[in-house]
């Protein structure tokens, strides 16, 4: 099936990356999480590559980091270090947190190659004037790409890079919409790794495929493995021995408010705007309910309660990813308010190099037992 | 009958509650009372009239008492992570406790925050709004990956500024008055040289000021800039220490001062004379930190594009490079002969670049240094014995640079 070709994808994406690079000529550049101005980066002729740390043995990276720094950034810092992102031309690294702020200079610092490209996004974004500072960043990051590739970026090359991202965004939500109807076909771990091919792959092929992907799954009569579903709510929910706990316990992954995963692609770009790029400003803007940007209203729980709802879950599962502050700051607010709605919560610590997910499994099974799996 | 001068410390003490003793009583009389992170545009509440306390040096102040953990347990009962800044720990806590040895605050009815320091102000200022249902104005001050402040970002700074002057017009229902705002611009810049003024006359040999006061005189700094009584004070305290610069005193009646250092990030709060004995035993004056500048915000009054780039110029704000600079500077200018780093549990941002900071002060200056691990109130993260043995090294590597005659 063509899902387990784009799950494949994740587990090598060096080996796409390399391909698609060998396949086009075109450069590639790294994008650290949690958003970057991807469609830029497509505009500009290049391949946006992104970077979510992974399962890195550290060692060089604590010459840098104290152990409590989270493993996204640890494993990152540590991969650039030995020179894996040497393929890279630019990483683009934002600063949503404070980690990331010092992860920009250490990197300039600690690594040659990819150079780095730190991107300010606005917390104001919702005031004229952080739409104003956003399409400066982007005009700033528009200058610098197009000294790589040595090409301008027109209005409409960034139009239709647009118009190429929405797509994506669009297929993506189908997919996340029909998957679980298909719980044994498309269990957690697999789910996560369709999605997450998305980062390596050119996006318009991606889009292709993954629409090809649901269409295949559609022709599918739905499934009944008795298994239940949960919405998981966090940064990311990796490993893949973790996830695999959830089908060992018959669950399944109903929607998801991870900010690796749905949160990529739950809003478009508006379709009005004076200028391509400030439409891209916009599309932050309209962006709610993450960690990682300025929402006073705090509009999180109640987004999840409304997943809850729609996709009639039967609990909230949250993969908190150690040392991860903005996620661990939000926890008590939507945990007060998924308790007040009755809705059953579990609570489980991640780390992305996790030789101890088995621990989790007793957590899993239990939660599992009392949703009725 | 001879009028005895009142010290700058029984001053401090008095204007210190003073300051929480009007905001409880604005509170009391219905009035609008704002939280505001420690180097925030508070030259807009002045000019409003609005009360402001500022809970990092509440947290602080419950952390050198010995309270932090009660508070803190309280947070962590509720949902928060160890992980997170002990501040906001301690101030969630307080939040709903509302009831500290070390002194009480009121509620707030505004948040005032500024990310001039870090992100996590963001976060831990977004969930008091939450909880209590009040409005939040947030000054986003843009990371300068670059050297210096950007135009983009000082654009983006004065408008937020402006914004914020509209909407606390709305809160108070009255015009803002630019007026009384350049006259507190002044007093403020005015209150920022002073203080600045005081703490470089450390740099004297030996030290007039044992840093340790330094942390006591901060408190003042971040409460009172924008006020006369502010000026007033660190004026008094200015020339307290030009007196004793002058008569040749160092920092202890009964010791000497063997070796200066600095002390980057914040002060152990519950350890605060555990530390500073520790230092003390062995001849070692805290003669600075890197905090003395973070006050120094000085612009041309009345001018709001000025003010915005003071603010986001704070140090803590600022790329590796002028983090490098700034405390190669300092040992300069101090004649240090060590540097003490607090890896400090709670602040993610000072510590993420603390190793490669102290890698190039190093080999800029030649200065030894350690790093000790700690937290500014939680007081499970920090040994005495570590800090103690680290303080050790230091000092041995001192010795062995002084007589080897650098
Ligand atoms: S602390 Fe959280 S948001 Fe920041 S880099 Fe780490 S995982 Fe990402
Ligand atoms: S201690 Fe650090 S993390 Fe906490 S409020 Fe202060 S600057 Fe922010």
């Amino acid at each position: 099936m063509i899902i387990d070709e784009l799950a494949g994808i994740a587990h090598d994406p060096r080996k796409s990356v390399d391909e698609h690079i060998a396949r086009t000529g075109k450069k590639a550049i790294g994008c650290f999480p949690v958003y970057s101005p991807e469609e830029l980066v497509y505009a500009a002729g290049m391949l946006p590559v992104g970077m979510w740390g992974g399962q890195t043995d550290i060692s060089k990276a604590t010459q840098y980091l104290q152990s409590f720094c989270c493993s996204i950034m640890k494993a990152n810092l540590e991969n650039g270090l030995n020179g894996v992102y040497d393929a890279l031309s630019m990483a683009i690294i934002p600063t949503f947190c404070d980690t990331l702020k010092c992860m920009g200079e250490v990197w300039k610092t600690a690594v040659p190659k990819p150079e780095c490209f730190t991107f300010v996004f606005p917390q104001n974004r919702k005031l004229e004037a952080g739409v104003d500072f956003m399409r400066s960043e982007l005009e700033r990051l528009r200058a610098r790409l197009e000294g790589i590739s040595g090409a301008k970026i027109g209005d409409g090359d960034i139009e239709r890079a647009i118009a190429v991202y929405d797509e994506y965004r669009a297929a993506a939500r189908d997919f996340v919409k029909t998957s679980p109807s298909y719980p044994l076909t498309v269990n957690a771990r697999v789910r996560h790794n369709v999605l997450k091919a998305a980062f390596f792959m050119d996006k318009a092929e991606y889009a292709a495929k993954l629409r090809a992907a649901t269409a295949e799954l559609k022709a599918l009569p739905p499934e009944d493995g008795g298994s239940r579903g949960v919405v998981l709510t966090g940064l990311l929910a990796e490993p893949d021995g973790f996830l695999d706990l959830f089908a060992d316990s018959r669950l399944h992954v109903a929607a998801d408010d991870l900010v690796q995963e749905s949160k990529q692609f739950r809003v478009d770009a508006p379709k009005e705007g004076a200028s391509p790029l400030d439409r891209l400003a916009r599309r932050l803007s309209d962006m709610d309910g993450c960690s990682l940007l300025y929402d006073s209203a705090r509009t999180r729980g109640q987004k999840i309660l409304g997943m809850v709802k729609d996709t009639g879950a039967a609990g909230v599962v949250v993969c908190m990813m150690k040392f991860c502050d903005p996620e661990e700051f939000d926890y008590p607010i939507y945990k007060k308010e998924l308790e007040k709605a009755g809705v059953p919560l579990l609570y489980l610590e991640i780390e992305q190099k996790m030789d101890s997910a088995e621990q989790l499994r007793t957590r899993i099974q239990t939660f599992a037992e009392m949703l009725g799996a | 009958m001879e009028q005895k001068t009142e010290s700058s410390k029984a001053v401090l003490g008095r204007l210190l509650e003073r300051h929480y003793q009007e905001a409880l009583d604005e509170k009391a009389k219905g009035g609008l009372v704002a939280w505001a992170t420690s180097i925030s545009p508070q030259e807009l509440l002045e000019t409003m009239d609005i009360k402001v306390v500022y809970p990092e040096n509440h947290a602080a102040a419950i952390g050198a008492r010995k309270q932090a953990e009660s508070f803190i347990e309280h947070s962590e009962g509720n949902g928060y992570s160890v992980d997170i800044c002990s501040y906001a720990r301690v101030n969630l806590g307080y939040m709903e406790i509302q009831e500290s040895a070390a002194g009480n605050i009121p509620l707030p009815d505004l948040i005032f925050c500024c990310s001039n320091i870090c992100n996590t102000v963001i976060k831990w200022y977004e969930n008091i709004a939450n909880e209590l249902g009040i409005p939040m104005i947030l000054f986003d001050m843009p990371f300068n990956h670059t050297y210096d402040v950007s135009d983009e970002s000082t654009t983006y700074i004065r408008r937020q500024l402006e914004e914020a002057i509209k909407t606390l017009e709305a809160l108070k229902g009255k015009k803002f008055d630019y007026d009384r705002l350049k006259e507190v611009m002044k007093i403020s810049t005015e209150t920022a040289r002073s203080w600045k003024a005081a703490t470089m006359l450390a740099t004297a040999k030996p030290s007039p000021l044992n840093g340790f006061d330094l942390f006591n005189y901060m408190a003042m700094i971040v409460c009172m800039r924008g006020k006369q009584e502010g000026l007033d004070l660190f004026n008094l305290w200015k020339g307290e220490l030009e007196e004793k610069a002058r008569l040749g005193l160092g920092p202890w009646k009964d010791a000497e001062e063997q070796y200066r250092v600095m002390w980057d990030g914040i002060a152990c709060w519950p350890y605060l004379s555990d530390t500073y004995k520790v230092l003390k035993k062995y001849g070692i004056n805290m003669v600075t930190s890197t905090y003395p500048d973070s006050w120094t915000v000085i612009y041309d009054a009345g001018d709001l594009d000025s003010m915005a780039r003071a603010y986001s110029s704070n140090y803590v704000n600022r790329n590796l490079d002028f983090g490098v600079d700034n405390i190669a500077k300092i040992v300069e200018d101090f004649s240090l002969d060590g540097i003490v780093y607090h890896s400090n549990r709670s602040c993610k941002f000072m510590d993420f670049r603390q190793f490669e900071v102290q890698r190039r002060v190093e080999a800029r200056t030649g200065v030894p240094s350690v790093i000790f691990d700690g937290d500014q109130t939680d007081p499970r993260a920090f040994s005495l014995a570590q800090y103690e043995m680290r303080i050790q090294t230091l000092m041995e590597m001192m010795r062995e640079r002084k007589e080897g005659g650098q």
